[in-house]
């Protein structure tokens, strides 16, 4: 028995489902029902049952891309905030390998990186490291905070959103796996991908977005808003596990 | 090395707001001379005598105003006395610690008690009970609750509000001795209104009410606090850049026009 929909907006304590149902993250099993012990929006999986919290913190994960960004300088190796409650690390021999050299001489205090979470140990050290296609330093542009549980939405279901903004704002967007964004572009269509990203992640639980982001990209760039063909309610959804690209 | 309690802002967003500001653009898409929206509401502190909650966007301070007699300086006997002392607490920002006030709370709590002192917003020699032994003595308390920048335009508001909203006791002397009738209440002396106008420089620009995004990247600041008839009664640079002549008569002129509209917003049934 399921006393929820797909997509709903629960609170804690709310009954989802009875014991036939299996419970998944976000939620806690109290005589047998399945409640959600989080605000946000149910997702049903065959009959896993987990809520998808409307906001959290980056919790790092191994394999991860994130951006950074350089805190502080040691002897052999950066910290970095990685918007995070746990500070990264990036060793120096990651850059240098075994050549010894000025760390401040590759990357100073106050510059952005994208990065690959390397490994998370049991006390969250996170290690982060910059070997991998696309990865370094971002030189201009400008950076966008959101809740990294929007992150999948922004992207879309294989990138379909991301890549909408991209091709309409001729920007380079990266979109990191803790809620952070870079975009450079054209300064005045930076300002228009932060206003529709800022829009994403306000109005990220709500269906029917893809249409709407789009409507709001056309309005921006002053562009008519061409006749839309008609096809079947768009499924797009916050899927788990989708990947961004660099 | 990391200065504790510093927030550390990357390149990107310190050019990309330099940019934004130099292209004649904020990042809430105010103008140069626009605040964020002000909410002031007063006696919202049954206990204090006098009280303000002030916010500017989402900063937030809550202000208030404590009388009590006690003895006046020695060099001032006839005159009352005014303190100010401010809180960061800890839940405002990340950046504010609990303990001792660090220099950022010293800082504005002084500039708050300069532009209150210098305009002579308290008729402080009406505060005398008697010369040299018993006078009015009046704490004003800054406490911020949040912290989105501007604090110093935000505590003085408050503190003009707080103090136009302070009711003391009357204070009678009987044979030498000080008799206090708590029934009845009067107003402080108010006898002029001062307000502060903060401008932050980015990009070689002068902005209006700095938000925390802006003061982060800022270079320099300058606050002017000014009294109702456009007389300066305080004044505060903070920032490692200079600021030259014409910047700083450009933004007394501003102060005027803004301070202006900002006394629009404090309560006008006094006295």
């Amino acid at each position: 028995m399921i006393f929820i929909e797909d997509k709903q907006m629960v609170i804690p304590g709310d009954v989802l489902a009875d014991k036939e149902y299996q419970s998944g993250r976000g939620t806690f099993k109290e005589d047998d029902k399945i409640c959600s012990s989080l605000v946000g929006l149910v997702a049903v999986r065959d009959k896993k049952i987990s809520v998808i919290p409307l906001q959290s913190k980056y919790i790092p994960k191994r394999g991860d891309v994130v951006i950074g960004e350089i805190t502080d300088i040691r002897f052999s190796m950066w910290n970095l905030d990685i918007n995070s409650p746990y500070s990264g690390i990036l060793p120096a021999s990651d850059v240098f390998g075994k050549e010894k050299r000025d760390l401040n001489k590759a990357f100073n205090v106050g510059d952005v990186l994208f990065l690959r979470v390397v490994d998370v140990d049991e006390v969250k050290k996170v290690k982060l490291g910059l070997k991998g296609r696309g990865l370094g330093k971002f030189r201009d542009g400008i950076l966008i905070y959101i809740t990294p549980t929007k992150v999948p939405r922004l992207i879309g279901k294989k990138g379909s959103m991301i890549n909408m903004i991209k091709d309409e704002t001729k920007c380079e967007v990266v979109v990191g796996q803790n809620g952070v964004v870079w975009v450079k572009g054209d300064p005045s269509m930076e300002r228009v991908a932060e206003k529709v990203i800022n829009m994403i992640e306000e109005q990220a639980h709500t269906s029917g977005l893809t249409d709407r982001v789009r409507n709001m990209l056309f309005e921006l760039l002053g562009k008519e808003i061409p006749e839309k063909e008609e096809k079947p309610e768009a499924t797009e959804e916050a899927a788990d596990e989708e990947e961004e690209n660099g | 090395m990391i200065k504790m309690g510093v927030t550390i802002i990357p390149e990107i967003i310190r050019e990309s707001l330099n940019n934004l500001v130099k292209n004649g653009e904020r990042p809430d898409d105010r103008s140069f001379d626009d605040y964020r929206d002000i909410y002031l509401e007063t006696g919202v502190i049954s206990k204090a005598e006098g009280s303000a909650r002030i916010k500017i966007g989402k900063t937030q301070i809550m202000v208030g105003a404590k009388p009590q007699i006690g003895e006046p300086f020695s060099d001032t006997p006839n005159v009352g006395v005014l303190m100010t002392n401010s809180e960061l607490i800890p839940m405002a920002s990340p950046d504010f610690e609990p303990g001792p006030p660090d220099e950022r709370s010293v800082e504005l709590a002084r500039v708050t008690d300069r532009c209150m002192r210098e305009a002579g917003v308290i008729d402080l020699e009406k505060l005398c009970i008697i010369e040299g032994k018993k006078v009015w003595m009046i704490f004003l308390d800054l406490h911020i609750i949040d912290y989105d920048g501007n604090l110093m335009d935000a505590a003085v508001l408050g503190s003009m509000a707080a103090l136009m909203d302070t009711k003391i006791p009357e204070a009678k002397v009987v044979d030498d001795e000080v008799v206090i009738d708590p029934e009845k209440k009067v107003p402080l002396p108010i006898k002029e209104k001062a307000l502060m106008c903060t401008f932050a420089k980015i990009g070689g620009e002068l902005i209006v009410d700095p938000s925390l995004e802006e003061e982060q990247v800022m270079d320099t600041r300058i606050s002017i606090g000014m009294r109702a008839d456009g007389s300066i009664c305080a004044m505060q640079k903070g920032g490692i850049h200079p600021l030259n002549k014409d910047e700083i008569l450009k933004a007394v002129e501003r102060t005027g026009e803004i301070t202006k509209k900002l006394m629009e917003h404090l309560p006008q049934n006094n006295q």
